[in-house]
């Protein structure tokens, strides 16, 4: 029952989404704003990996907290979670939302870092391990930023709350993801990361078993 | 059938340190009827949500029996259901897409599903527009939707919140006809001060007595 409630949630953001296009569009948008200015503000010369991975991780984070907040927001804007409240439990909607996100997040992700390797000429020499990291980088992010999306969705000033309330937990995953994609992007073969991708492991499991267990009482209230 | 009974014992609620009603107990089995009254913004809505599970009690329980047997909450959702005006279906989505994620979300299997969708929208005169989304709804046709939304698990508690707001009088006809036969199997529930409502409920409770 809880993994095809959750698979139904999913299915009904996804056609929501593919239908109204608000978050999709407005975030690509953005990845193009965000990219553009970072071609930009480089010129012809070539950034250092140090820099570029710095300016990669800027555009995740920054489309990630515009975009995933909205899966809650909506839902309490438009009154439609009492609706929800009434036909399912409530870990369904936060594993229905975190799939979502995931998707979301994932396809945004792999275009933002598309349009920066054509852009900026960024290069990544030990290319499984950069992925592998990005891959569990954006799974602890997606998690994080979801379970924050649905407190901060009963709060008057969301905009303003959300990244106030985001960068205090995502700072250990940030810190982490940056430092090792940078050591993937350098060629610092896969099993020197091993500790850095037993972090976001780590990360991931914590914050998404936190999440189960806590949403119950943002829902209910 | 299955008796159905609900027991709320001595239900508190405060919000930012005001007293919305304190103390309210209630028991309700098969076939009872209840008309909730009050002045405007005095927590009529607010009961409905906490006896519907939507919003939690500060103090007391609340708890829902068949034969005498407690319902966990999680196989509550099969057994209510609600009409107000503070729920919204999705905009974005058509009839028929709102009501087949909502059956789909409350029951095991979706046998019969299209059929039961069918019946109730073509009684409420919505299915010739079923696959059109929902965002180009008049409110009445909306609240006819919303109307389906609670009735088509056939619930067990009905709660109406306020049931004839927005709709054309073949609408409150309709509800009127759904509340008098659904008070022969279940319990209704009514928060309203319309004196039409009132009359489906064979007795009343008025909030303002539990402040």
């Amino acid at each position: 029952m809880l993994l095809k409630n959750s698979y139904l949630v999913f299915k009904k953001d996804l056609s929501s989404e593919l239908r109204t296009r608000y978050v999709i569009n407005s975030l690509l948008m953005f990845v193009l704003v965000t990219i553009s200015i970072i071609r930009f503000a480089i010129g012809d010369e070539r950034a250092d990996n140090e820099i570029l991975t710095g300016l990669l991780w800027i555009a995740v984070f920054f489309t990630s907290v515009s975009g995933l907040s909205r899966t809650f927001v909506k839902e309490e804007e438009k009154e439609t979670s009492v609706a929800l409240k009434l036909s399912t439990g409530s870990d369904s909607v936060i594993l229905g939302k975190l799939i979502f996100n995931m998707v979301l997040t994932f396809s945004l992700n792999a275009l933002i870092l598309l349009l920066f390797v054509i852009i900026t000429d960024y290069q990544i020499k030990n290319l499984p391990g950069f992925l592998i990291v990005l891959v569990f980088g954006n799974l602890g992010l997606v998690s994080a930023s979801t379970i924050i999306a649905a407190i901060i969705s009963k709060a008057n000033s969301k905009g303003t709350l959300y990244p106030v309330l985001s960068f205090p937990v995502l700072l250990p995953l940030l810190i982490t993801v940056i430092n090792a994609t940078k050591l993937a992007s350098l060629g610092v073969e896969t099993d020197k990361l091993f500790g850095e991708i037993q972090i976001l492991i780590s990360y991931f499991i914590v914050v998404t078993v936190a999440s189960l267990m806590l949403f119950k009482y943002v829902w209910e209230d | 059938m299955k008796s159905i009974e609900i027991v709320c014992d001595n239900l508190s609620k405060i919000y930012s340190g005001k007293v919305i009603f304190k103390n309210l107990s209630l028991k309700l089995t098969t076939g009872n009827s209840i008309s909730i009254l009050g002045k405007n913004g005095s927590g009529k809505s607010t009961l409905i949500k906490i006896l519907s599970g939507i919003i939690s009690a500060n103090k007391g329980s609340i708890t829902v029996s068949e034969d005498n047997i407690p319902v966990p909450a999680n196989l509550c959702y099969s057994r209510i259901g609600l009409i107000s005006p503070y729920l919204n279906l999705y905009d974005e989505l058509t009839a028929s897409e709102n009501l087949r994620f909502f059956c789909g979300l409350r029951n095991n299997s979706n046998d019969g599903m299209e059929e039961k969708i069918e019946f109730y929208l073509n009684r409420v005169k919505l299915f010739d527009k079923r696959n059109e989304t929902v965002k180009n709804y008049s409110s009445g046709m909306k609240q006819k939707l919303k109307l389906i939304f609670a009735v088509i698990n056939q619930p067990r508690i009905l709660y109406m919140d306020e049931p004839s707001t927005n709709l054309d009088t073949e609408g409150i006809d309709i509800v009127y006809e759904t509340a008098e036969k659904h008070k022969k199997n279940g319990i209704l529930i009514v928060a309203t001060n319309d004196k039409e409502d009132i009359k489906l409920c064979e007795s009343s409770l008025n909030i303002e007595d539990y402040k």
